[in-house]
């Protein structure tokens, strides 16, 4: 039988586990895993900042459906880890991190570069594990991709002492994976039957029904069978910040984003309806607003995977546990055979008050020629440019926002972001791993002055290693969610959120790492400098956008306030604002 | 306070205590009291968990721990289909004229007297919770100056026990909402009690 190091074993198991990329940064108690690192197939992407390579991961797993894999040294190499698994068990995100430890007889002594990484991030994984034996290295990294892929996805990580590495097993695995200890993960059930049959009656019987699309359709590969539904339904859907893509933004039943800066029509209609249908989604704060107030007269029907958020948050009428992957196919034919028996839906007249909204009260914002630029702009142009094709990555703000109401979605997998847990310095290194991933899409990063300036480093990495991302910096000077919260919250006292247009200078700092760097200020000269952005190239691009730095972000609805209390925004009028608050509707 | 009884076969893992109390904090769930110790099945430990239920829902706290991967089973213990108890080391100061009146005292509730000095005894009180605070409540006008107690343990009445077999790791839930098997499970038990008696 081989003798392998727990190093090999580890680098074997990666391999067969059919691994391709790998984000890291080596350090002291992973040197031994690094060795046989340098002989594998495996790429590995050098990346400046653990950080950059946790997002990486994270942007390589949105991007792919695959799980992303980081790797770091111990103490401060697994602590920059954590931000990023924060992020990943909040958005669900597949993430296998592994990361040295000191040897086993110094745990607990304090070491040089000894920290409780399992302890630190047990909260924030769906599971850890301190290998302590190089002999279950294979078995722990199996379980830590089957724990990381299946079910609910999250982030694993896997934690292995420097003498673990080094000291030798056999290689007893046969085929991969090799047999996995998980007696206590349950896998989720299958979709129950009745349940099924009971949604798609009350999908029918709705008046005024909403899909209301979380991750999870995405994360399922189920669009195809959304569109089905409320195609044979006549149900309009609205995708949350996590789904944005799951349902084409171009389709007449879409009606964009919900929650707190959502469009008025997808807000309205969620208030306003007697069924709201829930897929793979978890009744957020951002979403619902005041919890209480929220859909006041809606029947819910809550399809999930996870049984914890069954009633989490709001109770359900109808629950149903399981893979949307399967619940959806089975609602589309439930839904299907219930049309073929003669019941029809009956949403005509929800229809055209939803359209007459959407003529109403769309997205509103004014660039005037020679005016400020406008983010809704660029962002409106990028679309255009692109043809709604990009993969577009966000970082977390008034950028993150103004990107996910105005750049038209097609499709599933082309939006990233940080969602659940608002990670500033999310989208260069995400953008990178989902570059990565995907490696001949146009992947641009639309990024605040705020964020970009946490994790630019990792311009280097993708400078050296070939990762042509687009970066459009919306530059306004300003950490502007903050100065737009201050503004409407604390009576204008901008306390400590003006960064600055100049400092850095952001095509230098471009040019410095070795990308492209271009600037525009005027509205006129957008479309030229995206086509000089967007041409094929092996070189990152970064571009300075000078936006207005008063430009808020709206509809609004103020944190903790019922969502009829909606704010349309300064290009609406008094009248208008009324009659959005007002809603009369002829139903 | 309204308290509710879970009982949990946990992995014995290391870390297991840690991935559980973790998940209490980290969800704001407070625990009323918490016991863990060895099976039957050296694989396999048993948590007795004491839930507040006024400021946290049960039913929250029993799917939370069911998603922990070293969690293996997760039973709700029922007032009158569980046994349950506590045991508890009470120091009890006493001048000797009242050390007879104390003694009584129990005497009645069968509490041993298991150390004894010129001015204090120990007692050692085996009951179920409502019965150990009502002997806590007489020894207060004597003066306890010491006391440890060690959570509370419960097992469910009856002959079904709670399914102690590692199952498949692949191995399905329940179809659809599985919320309802441990409680059918604990009123089983229950009606076989009464049949019983």
């Amino acid at each position: 039988m081989e003798e392998l190091t727990g190093a090999q074993a580890l680098v074997r198991s990666l391999e067969q586990q059919g691994v391709e990329v790998v984000f890291g940064l080596p350090g002291g108690t992973i040197l031994p895993t690094y060795d046989p690192l340098l002989s594998s197939r495996l790429r590995h992407v050098l990346v400046r900042h653990e950080q950059g390579a946790g997002h990486a991961a994270e942007g390589y797993a949105w991007a792919t459906g695959k799980p992303g894999v980081c790797v770091a040294t111990s103490g401060p190499g697994a602590t920059n880890l954590v931000t990023a698994l924060s992020d990943a068990y909040m958005d669900s995100v597949p993430v296998v991190a592994i990361t040295g430890q000191v040897g086993r007889s110094l745990i607990g002594t304090d070491a040089f570069q000894e920290a409780d990484i399992t302890g630190i991030t047990l909260p924030i994984t769906k599971h850890n594990e301190l290998v302590t034996d190089p002999e279950r290295i294979p078995a722990a990294i199996a379980e830590a991709f089957h724990i990381a892929t299946t079910g609910r996805p999250g982030p694993v990580l896997v934690d292995v002492p420097k003498d673990v590495q080094q000291a030798t097993a056999p290689w007893r695995v046969g085929d991969w994976p090799p047999p996995m200890d998980l007696p206590g993960y349950r896998l989720p059930p299958p979709p129950s039957r009745a349940a099924i049959e009971a949604a798609a009656q009350l999908l029918l019987q709705a008046r005024r029904p909403v899909l209301y699309v979380g991750g999870g359709v995405i994360k399922s590969d189920s669009h195809a069978d959304l569109r089905r539904i409320a195609e044979l339904a006549g149900a309009p859907v609205t995708t949350t910040l996590m789904a944005r893509g799951a349902f084409p933004d171009t389709h007449p039943l879409a009606l964009g984003m919900p929650g707190m800066h959502g469009t008025y029509p997808a807000v309205a209609a969620l208030q306003e309806a007697d069924l709201i249908v829930a897929l793979g989604a978890r009744f957020d704060d951002r979403v619902t607003g005041k919890l209480a107030d929220f859909a006041p007269r809606a029947k819910i029907v809550h399809a999930d995977i996870d049984p914890a958020e069954i009633g989490k948050n709001r109770a359900a009428d109808v629950a149903i546990v399981g893979d949307l992957r399967f619940t959806m196919a089975a609602l589309a034919d439930a839904v299907a055979a219930a049309i073929a028996d003669g019941t029809a839906p009956q949403t005509g007249d929800w229809r055209a008050v939803l359209d007459s909204w959407k003529r109403q009260f769309p997205l509103r914002y004014a660039q005037h020629p020679d005016g400020p630029l406008k983010p809704q702009y660029v962002t409106e142009r990028l679309s255009a440019l692109t043809g709604g094709n990009a993969i577009i990555v966000a970082g977390v703000g008034q950028h993150q926002m103004h990107a996910s109401q105005h750049y038209t979605f097609t499709r599933p997998r082309s939006w990233i972001n940080s969602g659940g847990a608002g990670t500033m310095g999310f989208a260069v290194p995400a953008a990178m791993g989902a570059q990565v991933g995907r490696p001949g899409e146009t992947v641009v990063a639309i990024d605040g002055d705020g964020c970009f300036q946490m994790t630019a480093q990792e311009l280097a990495t993708c400078a050296i290693e070939k990762i042509p991302i687009k970066v459009l910096i919306f530059n306004n000077g300003f950490l502007g969610m903050v100065r737009q919260w201050q503004e409407l919250f604390y009576d204008e006292r901008y306390s400590y959120v003006e960064l600055g247009t100049a400092i850095p200078d952001y095509v230098k700092l471009a040019e410095a790492y070795g990308c492209v760097g271009l600037r525009c200020d005027r509205a006129d000269e957008v479309d030229a400098v995206l086509d000089k952005a967007l041409a094929p190239t092996d070189v990152p691009v970064v571009v300075d956008f000078r936006t207005h730095d008063r430009e808020g972000v709206f509809p609004m609805v103020a944190a903790g306030r019922p969502n009829d209390e909606i704010v349309l925004g300064p290009e609406f009028s008094a009248a208008e604002q009324r009659a959005a608050t007002r809603r009369e509707m002829e139903l | 306070m309204t308290t509710h009884t879970l009982s949990v076969l946990v992995e014995n893992k290391p870390g297991v205590l840690t991935h559980v109390a973790g998940m209490f904090s980290r969800r704001a769930f407070n625990i009323a009291s918490l016991a863990v110790g060895p099976t039957h099945d050296e694989r396999v430990s048993r948590m007795t968990i004491v839930v507040d239920g006024t400021s946290t829902s049960v039913d929250q706290v029993r799917k939370q721990l069911e998603k922990l991967i070293r969690v293996l089973k997760v039973v709700e213990l029922t007032d009158n289909a569980a046994i349950e108890r506590e045991l508890a080391l009470i120091k009890v100061r006493v001048e000797p004229a009242l050390r007879g009146q104390l003694l009584e005292v129990a005497g009645v509730f069968s509490a041993n007297v298991v150390d004894m000095s010129p001015t204090t005894l120990v007692l050692e009180a085996v009951a179920s919770p409502a019965k150990l605070d009502a002997l806590l409540a007489m020894l207060d006008s004597y003066g306890t100056c010491e006391l440890v107690r060690t959570g509370r343990i419960g097992l469910a009445r009856g002959a079904s026990v709670i399914t102690d077999e590692p199952g498949e790791p692949d191995e399905p839930g329940e179809p659809g909402v599985s919320a309802a098997q441990p409680t059918a499970l604990a009123s089983a038990a229950a009606r076989q009690a009464e049949t019983a008696a």
